[in-house]
């Protein structure tokens, strides 16, 4: 294997990796703000309890997060030199801020979250939950306008050589060494015209983590019928926040898709499968796309996609036979793991809409009631639902971007470290491999043992601390 | 002041900030298996626990500061020094999961596991750290078109090597410093031990560098010979480290711990003297080193990036600054502890 493939395999394998965990603390930190709430407005020892467990649940995949994030910062300069000096000027700046404005503030309240329950005030503690969900969803805004940016670069330009490369002038890049992207206006790039669609989905993926985490974790005790206070109050949070989240996530989908197709109609072509340029473009639910053949197999709903992406059946798309072959992604791989998104996503919408049900005729913790221990059966693996629809969605959206890594100005392929061997990088990928494995296995061990463990009973959880019974009593 | 030199010493304020605080935790790591007790071993652990995650973003945000400021010199170094940054990503995963799992079984073959882990990962990072350290004074082959020039085994070379030593020792001492402040009883007794050896230690090794950078990288000290005032950073920087076994003596442990991060701060700002206009400096064609003027991003950018830094950090310093006080104080294990 080329020195290209074992990058690009390696990017991929450890990003994918690390993604596992930050959906999870931003969606679980946006739980435990919501738990603590409810605590200091009802003074309910019993989400107390829950903000404690859940903090505890929380420490562990953050403490994942940080030690798989710091990787891909390296990555960009280890593996794709080429394509860091191309974007410093631009893709570096995000990253800087995130640090400055995410980071640290996630880490510097984490201590409090994690080890301060006896050392400062409920409210200060309440606080520094907040702040730790807050710099959570901080850290997607940046990387997420960072990526964006390749996506649908914006407030920059070309420059060759310290001389710029106007917009429609044709060129050819031969030395990327003295090629770079230029910053023009910095509000430009941030929102750039792909930034805000992709970060509320995206979001609004991660908070779906959260929740399903959640509604699993309690759905496993209810059936168990262990810690059965416990376990209601954590259903009801939740399957709020998942109700929330997924129907949100189809506005926020769609709106999504509405910019690929205008920003990207090729990856929106190897997505739907469309190969026919022109209106009544039409949509498939699932199939299979017959590359040699030019077609895409499988049951379709006329003009389904003009009327999604246009609101009328006459709105134009344009089909991959009007893309020229050396320009269009992976279609198979785009067309495929885009569909298994969307099947989540509704997947996720009818689980959360059943509950809700349940819910609303107070029957959700009923397990006598048939259909009540079917929800819970289903609840329970459901905390996988979102993380595949967050794999397959970046698989989709980052598939999709290829050949560019930079759209429209420069190809993956051309991004590369010069200096870097195959050998090196297959060095480097078994490595990743074999830790990321034993990592992978102690967390899901860890993890068992916790949920296995549960709560602390209810009884103990009322000794709070000297400073926050003066307060609870005032 | 240009944006150019403004962004240099700030990448350098990040480094030294890195330095100075997630030195003494890897410091701590180094010195885990010194003691044997589990108990021990846990207040030791939880001396770091609240503040070592945030003490490593210092990393994660000089990184990105380099990449946004100076991106052709962060592509040159990282895609250079291959194999040894993914050694210290190895080593800093190592380290950070260590603290994560270790505290969370109670079996003794566990944590003797993991404490091992976070001892290998410490070391490693802090000679890694070094070793980088040590090219960059020495100088890198670099080519026409600003690539890394060299091998893996062309960084091991003994001035390199020297420097990661003197890093290790260096983190040590700091870590144990930063322990006497944290422990009482017996505990502490047995980190007073440590303390002077690992500031005789460090001494030999400063000394054996500064008489090895003199003889043979005399360009570092090129800035000295030109400005003599500057010399004064030499003065503190031997106060300073001088100052070190005086507080200790007289029981004040934080001013030890402070003396201990200046001492960190000024060998920065002699490093970054010594440096200047170069990040990668190159042999044998020193034309084709990367400067802080030939190697940055444009001037909109660093503009950009300065109103960036001047609304966040004054904000970073207000929360870290707190929450280090809001730990303040020995350690006391509770229900929340590592």
């Amino acid at each position: 294997m080329n020195v290209e493939i074992l990058s690009r395999i390696q990017f991929a394998f450890t990003v994918s990796f690390h993604y596992l965990y930050p959906p999870l603390s931003i969606g679980l930190g946006l739980v435990l703000v919501m738990m603590e709430a409810m605590w200091l407005k009802t003074r309910n020892p019993l989400y107390h309890n829950m903000a404690r467990y859940w903090t505890k649940m929380f420490g562990l995949i953050f403490g994942l997060g940080v030690a798989t994030g710091i990787v891909l910062e390296f990555e960009f300069g280890t593996n794709w030199a080429t394509y860091s000096r191309f974007v410093g000027d631009i893709f570096g700046s995000a990253l800087a801020a995130e640090g400055i404005f995410a980071f640290f503030l996630e880490s510097g309240f984490l201590a409090i979250l994690l080890f301060g329950w006896d050392k400062v005030g409920p409210k200060m503690h309440f606080f520094a939950t907040c702040m730790v969900a807050l710099g959570a969803h901080f850290s997607a805004v940046w990387i997420i306008v960072a990526n964006s940016w390749q996506q649908t670069p914006a407030g920059s330009h070309l420059e060759i050589a310290g001389k710029a490369v106007l917009p429609g002038h044709a060129f050819e890049i031969t030395d990327y060494g003295h090629a770079r992207m230029v910053i023009d206006d910095f509000w430009g790039v941030v929102f750039n015209p792909s930034s805000m669609d992709r970060l509320s989905h995206t979001l609004v993926g991660a908070w779906l983590s959260g929740a399903f985490l959640v509604l699993s974790v309690a759905a496993f005790y209810q059936l168990k019928r262990r810690h059965t206070q416990f376990a209601t109050a954590s259903l009801k949070f939740g399957l709020a926040l998942a109700i929330g989240a997924s129907l949100l996530s189809l506005v926020t989908g769609h709106s999504s898709a509405g910019g690929v197709a205008k920003n990207q109609p090729s990856k929106l072509a190897a997505m739907e499968g469309l190969w026919e340029s022109g209106p009544q473009a039409p949509l498939h639910p699932f199939g299979w796309v017959d590359t040699a053949n030019k077609r895409t197999i499988g049951p379709k709903i006329p003009a389904g996609l003009s009327l999604l992406v246009g609101g009328t059946a006459d709105h134009p798309v344009i089909g991959l036979n009007d893309i020229p072959p050396d320009l269009r992604p992976p279609i198979q791989a785009t067309f495929q793991f885009f569909h298994i998104m969307v099947t989540m996503g509704f997947t996720m919408i009818g689980l959360s809409l059943l509950g809700g049900f349940l819910w609303c005729r107070g029957q959700l913790t009923d397990t006598k009631n048939f259909i009540t221990r079917w929800f819970l059966r289903l609840a329970v693996p459901s905390v996988l639902l979102p993380q595949i629809a967050n794999q397959v969605g970046w698989f989709t959206a980052e598939m999709g971007r290829q050949p560019w890594i930079v759209w429209g100005y420069l190809r993956t392929s051309d991004g590369l470290s010069a200096v870097v061997k195959a050998n090196q990088v297959l060095a480097s990928l078994i490595g990743f491999g074999m830790i990321y494995l034993l990592l992978f296995i102690l967390f899901l061990f860890l993890l068992n043992r916790k949920i296995q463990h549960g709560p602390e009973p209810l009884e103990e959880s009322e000794n709070l601390p000297e400073s926050w019974l003066k307060s609870a009593r005032a | 002041m240009d944006y150019n030199l403004l962004w240099f010493v700030l990448v350098g304020i990040l480094f030294a900030g890195y330095a100075m605080l997630d030195g003494f935790d890897l410091g701590v790591g180094a010195l885990i298996l010194r003691v044997k007790d589990d108990h021990d071993r846990r207040i030791l652990y939880n001396a770091i626990g609240p503040v070592w995650d945030g003490n490593e973003v210092w990393l994660v945000t000089g990184g990105g500061a380099l990449f946004a400021a100076f991106p052709p010199v962060y592509a040159t170094v990282f895609s250079g020094f291959y194999l040894a940054f993914i050694l210290l990503l190895f080593a800093l995963i190592f380290r950070a999961v260590a603290i994560e799992f270790r505290s969370k079984e109670p079996w003794l073959w566990w944590r003797r596991w993991w404490d091992r882990g976070f001892f290998a990962g410490s070391t490693t990072a802090s000679m890694l750290i070094g070793v980088a350290m040590g090219n960059i004074v020495w100088g890198v082959p670099i080519d026409a078109r600003g690539e890394f020039a060299g091998t893996f085994l062309g960084l091991l070379h003994p001035y390199a090597l020297l420097m990661g030593v003197t890093t290790v020792t260096l983190f040590m001492m700091h870590g144990a410093i930063y322990l006497h402040m944290k422990t009482e009883g017996t505990l502490q007794a047995i980190v007073r031990e440590w303390i002077n050896p690992l500031i005789i230690a460090f001494i030999v090794c400063f000394s054996l560098t500064t008489l090895a950078t003199l003889l043979y990288v005399p360009r570092m000290t090129a800035i000295l010979r030109a400005q003599p005032a500057l010399f004064g950073v030499v003065v503190l920087l031997v106060l300073a480290v001088a100052n070190l076994p005086r507080e200790i003596h007289r029981g004040h442990d934080a001013g030890a711990f402070l003396s201990s991060c200046a001492t960190m701060l000024l060998l920065m700002a002699l490093f970054g003297l010594g440096m200047f206009p170069h990040m990668v400096y190159s042999v044998p064609d020193p034309e084709h080193s990367l400067t802080a003027y030939n190697a940055a991003s444009t001037e909109k950018t660093l503009k950009i990036m300065t109103i960036v830094a001047a609304i966040g950090v004054p904000i970073v310093l207000t929360y870290t600054v707190t929450v280090y006080y809001i730990f303040r104080g020995k350690v006391k294990l509770g229900k929340d502890s590592y």
